[in-house]
């Protein structure tokens, strides 16, 4: 179980600013929490704070009852917090299968490795002895992401914007990798920062946080017909399309 | 040899003992071991100090070790070994260069490296360099390659320095007839207060010639690192020159590259890029269980494999 309690982050920007303000969430073992609301409301600085690589400037958070707020974010990590990033890190000379290796935390076999690629819809062979640099395309950078964080086997597996960058046939690919993490185990939680209808449709619980804080918090028959047509909730088709 | 020899052996060329092949084994400026084999002949030079190494015609799937090692205190030393590569052959080249210094001179050798390659020949030539030893002598190593392509002539040249090396100052010039490649990966890391200095002077002279000059490297602490590369493209021929970098700490970098296009039909293209290491490449691998200094060594690891 992961516990937020009273969560405050500023910033100095001609004077202090605040970007999230007394947020107290809790997200119950084997739960998928989706975080939404209007861009600039803080999501994203809240999954950085989770994953400790933005200190709150006040507040604390509880992973199963053990104070994580002083951790670093390498702490954090060998505790169980997984983090996807928004948008993924590129490295020259770093492989696939290097950071899949990492991810895991053991010298696993290829085979093993190529694995957690095929969960995200990747032919394991054409990408694992592929260096993780500028030659991948997003999308393909961003499965890569989200295979790095499978391989985690987190307690609390944090994804922020997973959807951000792929194509549509990924985007079902990804509610099924979403699925199958939930049934793989019951005891650990998904945390997932988005807008997308699909992944606000198949969340246990839905959190709307508004200018920094929380304006709404609640089981998804309860939150969602109240979100449907704002901001907070879109379709995917309409999303993509206004990106393009 | 000594347990520190065999040491720098199994460092700079990835051996354990006697290997396959032809080889010349240098130690405290002589000769520990040589032999020649049927296609390539190793004979001593006369006149100055090194070997001349001829390889026949048509050899193929051979190689030739020719490690040098330094374990005195105070040597000085200058090498002339001259490679002299028939036609339609296929060879691999392991030449590498370690010095272990306990002492408080000076250790220094000047390996001048000159190959001429026949007609269709592929040679592949590693060359390591490594220092150890806790001495405060320095340990240097002037390195100087001259390379002579002939037509359809493809050499591939794997340069690595990764520790111990107080000052290098690394020259490779080379000239290339029609058809010929030169493809040269170079892996660089100073620390301390070493100095680093790599220079390239290509002649693309023939039509179809073809180089690709690749230089990584990392400089920690208050080292010193410049990478100058010149490629001149004499005839309608391809060149390509990268220095990628990583800095840190309070160490210098400066990258020189040069193209001198001398035809109309002379594809000439460099790059470089020098940076520190990015501050998000180490979160995402903290955030997959590595501390920042394991990250960190991670990234130069995979930088410079």
């Amino acid at each position: 179980m992961l516990e937020l309690k009273d969560i405050c982050f500023e910033v100095e920007e001609d004077g202090p600013k605040t970007i999230v303000s007394g947020v107290n969430l809790t997200v119950g073992d084997g739960k998928f929490v989706v975080i939404t609301g209007p861009n600039g409301s803080g999501k994203s600085t809240l999954a950085k704070i989770i994953a400790g690589i933005q200190q709150p400037t006040s507040g604390s958070i509880l992973l199963d009852g053990e104070d994580i707020t002083g951790l670093s974010i390498t702490g954090r990590a060998q505790r169980g917090i997984g983090y996807a990033f928004q948008n993924p890190v590129r490295f020259k000379g770093i492989r696939v299968k290097d950071l899949i290796r990492i991810a895991v935390g053991a010298d696993i076999s290829v085979t093993e490795a190529c694995n957690y690629l095929s969960e995200v819809g990747l032919c394991a062979r054409n990408y694992i002895d592929r260096e993780v640099n500028a030659s991948l395309s997003g999308g393909e950078l961003k499965r890569i992401e989200i295979a790095t964080v499978l391989a985690r086997r987190s307690r609390i597996a944090v994804f922020d914007e997973p959807e951000a960058g792929i194509d549509l046939w990924s985007f079902g690919n990804l509610i099924e990798v979403f699925e199958r993490m939930r049934s793989a185990n019951s005891a650990n939680s998904i945390l997932v920062i988005s807008h997308q209808e699909r992944i606000l449709n198949i969340a246990d619980e839905i959190v709307v946080l508004t200018g920094g804080r929380i304006t709404a918090h609640g089981a998804r028959q309860e939150i969602l017909p109240s979100i449907l047509g704002t901001g907070a909730a879109v379709d995917v088709c309409e999303r993509m399309g206004g990106r393009s | 040899m000594d347990e520190i020899q065999k040491r720098i052996l199994s460092e700079v060329a990835d051996l354990h003992g006697v290997p396959e092949g032809a080889y010349n084994i240098r130690v405290n400026g002589r000769s520990e071991a040589r032999s020649s084999t049927a296609n390539i002949e190793i004979t001593s030079k006369q006149d100055v100090s090194g070997i001349d190494i001829r390889i026949k015609d048509g050899t193929k799937n051979q190689s030739l070790h020719i490690p040098v090692v330094l374990s005195k205190s105070g040597l000085k030393e200058t090498v002339y070994n001259d490679f002299y590569v028939g036609d339609d052959c296929d060879v691999v080249i392991v030449a590498g260069c370690g010095i272990d210094n306990c002492g408080g001179q000076d250790s220094q050798h000047d390996g001048i490296h000159r190959f001429y390659v026949g007609k269709n020949s592929k040679i592949r030539y590693v060359e390591k360099h490594y220092g150890a030893g806790s001495g405060t002598g320095k340990r240097i190593l002037n390195p100087v390659t001259e390379v002579t392509l002939g037509a359809n002539s493809f050499m591939e040249m794997e340069m690595v320095q990764i520790k111990g090396v107080d000052s290098t100052v690394r020259e490779t010039k080379a000239e290339l007839a029609e058809g010929a490649k030169l493809v040269v990966h170079e892996r660089l890391m100073t620390h301390g207060e070493q100095s680093a200095i790599s220079t390239y002077d290509v002649q693309l002279n023939g039509e179809g010639s073809d180089a690709d000059i690749i230089s990584r490297s990392v400089a920690r602490d208050k080292s010193y690192q410049r990478f100058d590369a010149r490629l001149a493209g004499n005839a309608p021929c391809a060149g390509h020159s990268e220095c990628d970098s990583i800095i840190m700490d309070e160490a210098c970098i400066s990258a020189i590259p040069r193209l001198d296009a001398n035809n109309v039909d002379a594809a000439l293209i460099h790059e470089a890029a020098i940076g520190k290491i990015a501050g998000e490449q180490i979160i995402k691998l903290m955030t997959l269980g590595l501390t920042e200094k394991q990250a960190e060594e991670q990234i130069i690891n995979g930088f410079l494999a």
